[in-house]
């Protein structure tokens, strides 16, 4: 998509207001909206993110760690980072009551798709003043420096 | 002389990757369990909640307990006196895995060509397949489907006898650190110890096909692997958001070396510690 701006073309989609979930599901098993279908890691989306904030994207749901740039992007636009629990998968799913290919449906699992979820388990971990629970949350419990070693 | 059809071996790989996509391991189970009752940040206990709830969805309804399926990592070990018939061993493993992941709802994660053509192959072959020759007439089979959220965070450190196990531990936390919350922990531990740069790779995926509560069996390492599970606890990366179950265990795997040298591998995986093991 990123690609598709520079070379100025319109998106598929407008993003303008949605939050978007970083996920690569497995196939729905016959009469399921979708399978199982936990949070991929941000990490991979950091280098195109902040040219889709600025596209109008209010939150992004994923896991791991952020760029300084992506936190600048997301200060800028006022934009919210969730995280969803790495590898709850199947308990994910539960909570995803309608699953629509949007664009670039030969991308697979990773195709663009709206999702429709009720109760759908999420933290927010980077606010849009960039305070970052990863660290907030961490510092409590850390008793280690590696140079006692 | 004892024979085994390849057909058997196809039909026992898919059904063993579906098992290990769908069902957590007794010992991750219990593992997790205990990392809840002693979880001491509140955010922590929520997250594991909801992976031991995961799990027990995913074993009752036949699911996925990952969307990352994996790729599909093989460890054979052949007896010299089995004769395989009826075909090609590698093909009927790589046919094995194409039925099991697409029979089982999985997701195909695997790019035949990785840096100029990255086009999935569809089925999720190959695999990375391992074949040892053993003595007597079985084949052995471990099914070992490995998540690249953590296997990204996975590392290689050639370390000279002379930095010791300070060394090592500096070498193993120094990893540890850098992949924080990103491979979803609680983590397991692989570590591979000596030989060359890739026999410590593959030990140290072969010490995550043991149980984590089993411990290695020379009384150094079986120090170490609880020595650095501490360590690792007291990094404050906790079950992703913080907190006390950072890792459930740590495997250590060691092999003879060269004179000059000191290999250590690391491979992180995630809570998603699937396996599938037969003897046909």
């Amino acid at each position: 998509m990123t690609e598709a701006l520079a070379r100025g073309e319109k998106l598929p989609v407008d993003w303008k207001n949605q939050i978007v979930y970083y996920l690569g599901p497995t196939p729905a098993k016959p009469g399921d909206p979708i399978g199982s279908c936990g949070p991929t890691t941000s990490g991979r989306m950091d280098a195109y993110t902040p040219t889709m904030l600025d596209q109008g994207i209010k939150g992004m749901v994923g896991k791991g760690s952020r760029t300084p740039e992506v936190v600048e992007a997301m200060k800028r636009n006022g934009a919210t980072y969730f995280a969803a629990v790495g590898g709850a998968a199947a308990l994910i799913a539960k909570s995803v009551k309608k699953y629509t290919v949007l664009a670039y449906p030969e991308l697979g699992p990773e195709a663009v798709a709206a999702l429709e979820v009720v109760d759908f388990p999420a933290i927010v971990v980077i606010d849009c003043e960039g305070n970052n629970f990863y660290e907030i949350g961490q510092k409590p419990f850390r008793n280690f420096d590696i140079n006692q070693i | 002389m004892r024979e085994l059809d390849v057909k058997v071996i196809t039909e026992n790989v898919a059904e063993m990757c579906k098992e290990a996509a769908y069902y957590l391991p007794d010992d991750v189970y219990r593992g997790l369990k205990r990392g809840r009752e002693t979880e001491k940040s509140e955010v922590g206990k929520i997250v594991l909640d909801q992976i031991i709830k995961n799990a027990e969805i995913a074993k009752a309804e036949d699911r996925p307990y990952c969307q990352d399926t994996g790729m599909t990592i093989v460890f054979l070990k052949v007896g010299q006196d089995l004769h395989i018939t009826g075909g090609d061993l590698t093909e009927a493993v790589n046919a094995g895995i194409a039925k099991g992941y697409t029979e089982g709802y999985l997701r195909k994660s695997v790019v035949g060509e990785p840096l100029f053509n990255r086009v999935n192959t569809k089925n999720n072959t190959p695999g990375v397949i391992y074949t040892e020759i053993v003595p007597g007439d079985k084949l052995d089979i471990t099914i070992a489907p490995k998540g690249f959220g953590s296997e990204n965070k996975s590392g290689i450190k050639m370390l000279v006898p002379a930095d010791g196990v300070k060394g090592v531990k500096k070498a193993v936390m120094e990893i540890i650190l850098h992949a924080s919350m990103n491979p979803c922990p609680p983590m397991v531990v692989g570590i591979g110890i000596g030989g060359t740069m890739d026999r410590a790779a593959l030990l140290s995926k072969k010490a995550l096909t043991r149980s984590i509560d089993e411990r290695n069996p020379m009384p150094e390492y079986a120090k170490l692997e609880e020595e650095l599970l501490e360590m690792i606890n007291q990094t404050g990366i906790g079950p992703q958001l913080g907190g006390t179950t950072s890792a459930l265990a740590v495997n250590i795997e060691w092999g003879p070396t060269h004179i000059a040298g000191l290999p250590v591998a690391v491979t992180i995986c995630c809570h998603a510690m699937r396996h599938s093991h037969r003897v046909l």
